[in-house]
Order: C-alpha cells, then structure tokens, then sequence
C-alpha cells in the first residue's frame, strides 16, 4: 500500500495556509511533519483525515483494493474523542466494534500503553496524559494501515514516550505508514521529514488566487 | 456495517444512561409542562380534557427539542466524530444509529409516558390510547427532523437556540396530523386512520430525509 500526496495546498477561511505540499509514504515508511505554530500541520493531518476538504492538489492511495483512505487509516488528534463518561475499556471497544478489523483486546492495548489498572476507571478520572495513551491505545484495537497522529507526545511522559515509540516502530516493522507531526523528536528509525511552512497571504488587491497556487513554489 | 452500527447505538444508549446523559431530562420536562398547563388554565375538565392532546403535543415537541442541540455537538466537541468518520460504514448509517438511540431515549419514553400524564389533563381512556399511538409513530419525525438542524449548528457553540428557530417550522405539520389524529380519537367527522397515516407517512419520509440531511451537513462542516 502507498499514498502519495502531489501538490497539496489547503485554504482555512479564504486563507491560504500551505501550497505545494507533496510526500510519498510506502509501508514501513515514517513522516515526520514539523513547522512552526499555525504552519498548517494539524490541517495537512486534518486533510487527510477527510476532516477538512483539500484547496489543491491530489492525494492517492494505491493497494488499497476497494477501501477508501479513511477507512484504512486511523486518526489521533489534539481532542483524544474518548467519552468522558465512559471507562477506559469501553471506550476501547466503542472504537474496536465500530472500525472493523479488530486487532488486540481493549484489556491488552491498554496493558501495551501502561493503563491496565485504569480500564475500569471513567475517562473523565484519568489525567490528560493517561487520556492521551488510552487514545493511542486505540491505535491497537483495529488493524489499519496508516496512523495519522497529530503531535502525539503531548502531555506525555518519558517512559510513556518511549513505549509510543516502541509501538510505533513495531507498526512499521509490520508495514504500517505512519505520518505525525511534532515539535519533539520522536526518534522514529530513518524517518521521512517535511517541514511546512505557512504561504505568505498576498494582499487581497491581487485578486487571482487561485491562479497563482497552481504557479506558486512547487 | 451492522456491526459498526449497533457499537454505536449500544455507545450512546450507555452514554444517556451515564451522569450528565439526557435520558430522563426530556421525560422530567415533558412532566413539568404538562403539570403547568392546568396550574394556567385553572380546573376546567371539560377544557382541559378539550385541548389535552395539543398539550400533550407540544410538551412532547419541545421535550424532543431540548436535548437536541447535543445530538452531534458533544461528538464534536471532544473529538469522537472525527472518529466516527473513519468507519467503513458510511455517515449517514452513523447519523441513523445516533438518531435511533435518541429517539430510543427520548420519543420512546414520551409516548410510553402521556397515559399518565393524561390523567392530568383529563383524558379519556380512548384518547390516552390515540395519545401513545400518535407520540410513538410521530416522534421519530421530530427527531428526525430535529437531527438536520443538530447537524448544522454541530461546530456552534450557543447553537440550542439556532437549532430551535431553524427546525420548529419543520416539525409544525407532524404537530398538526399528530393532533389532529389524537382528537380524531375523540370523536368528530373525520376517521382516525386518515390523519394517523399522513403522520405515518411524514415519519417515514423525514427519516429519509433528516439521515440524507444530516449526513450532508455533517459532510459540509469542518
């Protein structure tokens, strides 16, 4: 399986945020996507995703036989989507149940992220940290190619770090792609890395702008 | 698919059943306007039991409306809904396992409610039976269609009021043939079954609708 993004560029609010983006992931393959603040990292993720809708260029999957991109990836984001009222567990199960390809039991994927003793807890009891690693545990529970993981170390800590990166690694060995975008290194093996950077908004007296994302730097 | 569906109705059943779920809220408001509305119109039985079903009607319209702004927001908020689109099942069986559940929480316990609430405003037998029949086949409209608007004013963050003004219009002839069936009931010239199966008919098409339109709202927002 292999995507490729050509030329991607992607408008917030009449604004242009990036232009020209371009990356190829195979499996195996790991990216690293860093900018600065408001460079358009989550929105690159976001586009992906199939959250937000793309102002140019193309994105492909290849190999992917009848399945669309979001149903063969997974997303983690700044909002963890767990429900607060629900434990650990089931939240795991909501999510193992309704995307298919179920892979590791909610019980084991919460071991592998270091919160077995959680399960039977509310979401709403556990810390931001702990909240973050039941989101990731989601990760496990169904099998799908591509993780998308918008700055996935945040409110992490060291040991917690250094599991993720384990997991991660062992996706990859097994031929998962992974895209992330982060500040801190993540220390994947011999990852891919673009940086973004934010298109310089032109004063709107130019007027021809769609024109000129199709010649902008590419 | 079916599998994807019923996680998420058995997720937003326990979820309304959780601290803070809007599984009794809608039942307990629907009791305190029907308790009202005597206190206003003072003991006339014959009133009462005269306009009880439009009562029971509109208490259970705004019953259905007051949980409604939630529907899709709390998914959107904490970030499930992104999840929700990574499903191989399409949006608008999400949409449909949401509304489902909603109803199931809400419209359901509200038709199963009004024989004793009738009581309160002097019902008769026959009526109390014409009263579960229409709020169980006329509910689903309502939240069917209220499901549009929950859609739409999903990323708002004061969008309760929004979401009232913009469905309330929508909802008003299922409230007509939900009442008019009701006191067809009752007596008068017209057969029960023929306002009953208009809102039969409006159920079955605003669920159509409301799950394309949800969907498609859904699709449009961010």
């Amino acid at each position: 399986m292999r995507l490729s993004v050509n030329n991607l560029a992607c408008e917030r609010g009449e604004r242009r945020i990036f232009e020209g983006v371009s990356f190829t992931l195979s499996a195996g393959e790991a990216l690293v996507i860093t900018g600065r603040n408001g460079a358009g990292k989550s929105s690159l993720l976001d586009i992906l995703a199939g959250r937000l809708h793309s102002a140019g260029g193309a994105i492909l999957l290849d190999d992917a036989g009848e399945r669309a991109l979001p149903e063969c990836l997974h997303y983690v984001g700044h909002r963890d989507a767990l429900k607060a009222a629900l434990t650990a567990e089931e939240n795991l199960t909501f999510a193992r149940d309704f995307l298919g390809n179920p892979a590791l039991r909610p019980r084991e994927a919460l071991e592998a992220v270091g919160l077995a003793h959680a399960a039977r807890l509310p979401v709403a009891y556990l810390s931001a940290g702990q909240r973050r690693r039941v989101a990731l545990a989601r990760l496990l529970v169904a099998h799908r190619p591509l993780w998308l993981l918008d700055e996935p170390t945040s409110a992490l800590d060291t040991a917690s770090q250094e599991a993720l990166r384990l997991i991660l690694e062992r996706h990859r060995e097994s031929g998962g792609m992974i895209a992330a975008s982060t500040h801190s290194p993540l220390f994947l093996k011999d990852a891919k890395e673009i940086r973004i950077e934010r298109t310089p908004n032109l004063p709107p007296s130019v007027g021809e702008g769609a024109e000129h994302s199709e010649t902008g730097e590419g | 698919m079916l599998k994807s569906f019923n996680a998420l109705l058995v997720r937003d059943l326990k979820l309304a059943a959780r601290v803070g779920g809007s599984g009794v809220m809608g039942l307990i408001f629907f009791l305190m306007i029907v308790t009202l509305i005597p206190f206003a119109l003072g003991p006339d039985l014959n009133l009462l039991s005269r306009i009880g079903p439009a009562i029971l009607w509109i208490a259970a319209l705004l019953a259905t409306l007051i949980g409604l702004d939630r529907l899709f927001q709390a998914d959107q908020e904490d970030g499930s809904l992104d999840l929700l689109r990574l499903s191989h099942a399409p949006l608008e069986i999400v949409v449909l396992a949401k509304v489902i559940a909603y109803w199931l929480v809400t419209g359901l316990p509200l038709a199963l409610a009004a024989p004793f609430l009738g009581f309160l405003v002097a019902l008769s037998p026959e009526a109390m039976l014409a009263m579960v029949a229409t709020l169980l086949v006329g509910t689903p409209a309502l939240t069917f269609i209220g499901a549009v608007g929950a859609a739409l004013t999903s990323s708002l963050r004061r969008g309760g009021l929004i979401l009232a003004i913009l469905v309330l219009p929508f909802m008003i002839p299922t409230l007509i043939f939900g009442v008019s069936a009701a006191n067809a009931a009752l007596g008068g010239t017209i057969p029960f079954m023929t306002p009953f199966l208009v809102l039969v008919a409006l159920s079955l098409i605003a669920a159509v609708v409301g799950t394309v339109g949800a969907a498609a709202a859904l699709r449009s927002g961010e």
